[in-house]
């Protein structure tokens, strides 16, 4: 048996712990999909996929943020206990569930957004693999959006208005991608004083990203980007 | 979740950068003393105590912290990435000790 | 200001790269002279000895009091809860009383 402790009510709330039998290969998901079928129908969590794809179960995992379909409980458990909690950084809804509103909108606010050219209508643009500006945004295009890092940032928590690793990211693939029309609106949105000059390379968003992506390598590419625009007057 | 070099090396470069803050002051203000020669030597001989020594090693040190720790932070923000720059954590600690290793045997040369 | 945070990032790491060079050789120098003790004379008699001793603590204290008091302003806005318009005057506070104390202690040793 593992004893489960799980997050019941909103911002205000308490830890309720049941009792789960542990089985091979069991995931943290598993657990709280047990615990609201057998235990507690009123349980409210969100996932879909459940093979690490979609990015809507990520949750607090003994104090740290991970996709829950894809971490085993093995590999989390302490003293037969797992405590699960709402991610961090964003309102909850109810129990394990958090409004993701704040978090998308700041993808938009990072102007996260492919603008095409008009070229882009006509004509098929050519773009080798092996382009030194393609292979940074393939180094980081494959977010999944599961909020994972902006969860374990701190910067997010100190500055409640900061966009985030995962909009910046996102916003360094855009400005990456020589198809993209509009550079340097892109940059001007992360110039802002919201943008990518309040992260301080804490790097947990790298610790925690559970695809693997390097946010703090994405953000120092658009520091400099946007530093360079600065000083030249461009922004 | 904070248990990693990048996020201890962040830690040390704030809190060496708060104690620097508040020290500059005051090592600003002493060396105004030189402007009366006596009064400057008067402090220098206080400051030759044990006590104060060690708190200037300690000094020396945050400092050589705060210069190798930021000399990273530079490096990330200003050239292309490079995947070895958690070893030049390792390689900020170990040259502020060696500083700080440094003052500590000059003080008694 | 527009994009304030910005430029103050430009500011600090504009600074640092000044500083850098200079605490190096502050270093250097607190090896050297620490040895056999230090004496008034002693400090005085090395930073008297040419100009260029004023003239690279001049442009030290300059850079420190800049990094210094934008380098406040990020911790006290992260780390307690004053982030208003107030905070950005105290930081050009802290900024001007590093200046004229450093500026001073400059002419002190010139």
């Amino acid at each position: 048996m593992l004893k489960v402790e799980i997050w019941r009510g909103t911002e205000e709330g308490r830890y309720e712990t049941y009792e789960v039998p542990s089985q091979p290969s069991q995931t943290v998901l598993d657990l709280v999909t047990f615990v609201q079928r057998k235990l507690d129908p009123s349980l409210a969590y969100r996932f879909a996929c459940r093979v690490g794809v979609c990015g809507s179960c990520a949750m607090t995992v003994n104090d740290t943020p991970r996709w829950t379909c894809r971490t085993h409980v093995q590999k989390v458990v302490e003293r037969g206990r797992v405590r699960i909690a709402p991610l961090r950084n964003l309102p909850i809804v109810k129990d394990l569930a958090t409004d993701m509103v704040p978090f998308f909108d700041k993808g938009q606010e990072a102007k996260g957004r492919f603008i095409p050219s008009d070229a882009a209508a006509t004509s098929v643009a050519e773009i080798s693999p092996e382009d030194p500006k393609r292979k940074e945004a393939d180094a980081a295009i494959e977010c999944i959006g599961c909020a994972v890092c902006y969860a374990a940032c701190d910067v997010v928590s100190w500055r409640p208005e900061y966009l985030g690793p995962a909009a910046l990211n996102r916003a360094w693939t855009l400005v990456s991608d020589a198809r993209d029309s509009d550079r340097i609106g892109h940059l001007q949105a992360v110039a802002d004083d919201a943008g990518c000059h309040a992260c301080h390379g804490h790097q947990n968003c790298v610790e925690h990203c559970p695809v693997g992506i390097n946010p703090t390598r994405s953000i120092s590419g658009l520091k400099r980007l946007v530093l360079m625009a600065a000083v030249r007057g461009r922004l | 979740m904070r248990n990693h070099p990048s996020y201890r090396a962040f830690l040390v470069h704030r809190l060496s950068g708060i104690a620097l803050a508040l020290f500059l002051p005051a090592h600003l203000i002493v060396l105004g003393l030189a402007l009366e020669t006596a009064m400057l030597d008067g402090f220098l001989d206080w400051a030759a105590q044990p006590a104060v020594k060690a708190a200037e090693t300690i000094l020396v040190i945050l400092l050589a912290l705060h210069l190798f720790g930021g000399l990273r932070l530079l490096a990330i923000e200003l050239l292309p990435w490079s995947d070895r720059q958690k070893d030049w954590i390792g390689w900020a600690a170990a040259a502020a000790l060696a500083v700080g290793a440094g003052f500590v045997v000059r003080s008694f040369a | 200001m527009k994009r304030l945070e910005l430029w103050l990032y430009i500011a600090q790491r504009a600074s640092a790269l000044v500083l850098a060079p200079l605490v190096l050789l502050h270093l250097g120098v607190i090896l050297y002279a620490v040895a056999g003790g230090l004496s008034a004379s002693e400090i005085l008699g090395r930073t008297r000895s040419t100009w260029m001793w004023p003239a690279a603590y001049g442009l030290f204290v300059v850079a420190a009091a800049v990094h210094a008091a934008i380098g406040l302003r990020v911790v006290l806005r992260e780390w307690t809860s004053w982030r208003d318009r107030s905070l950005d005057l105290a930081t050009l506070g802290i900024g001007l009383v590093l200046l004229l104390l450093g500026l001073r202690a400059v002419q002190a040793i010139a």
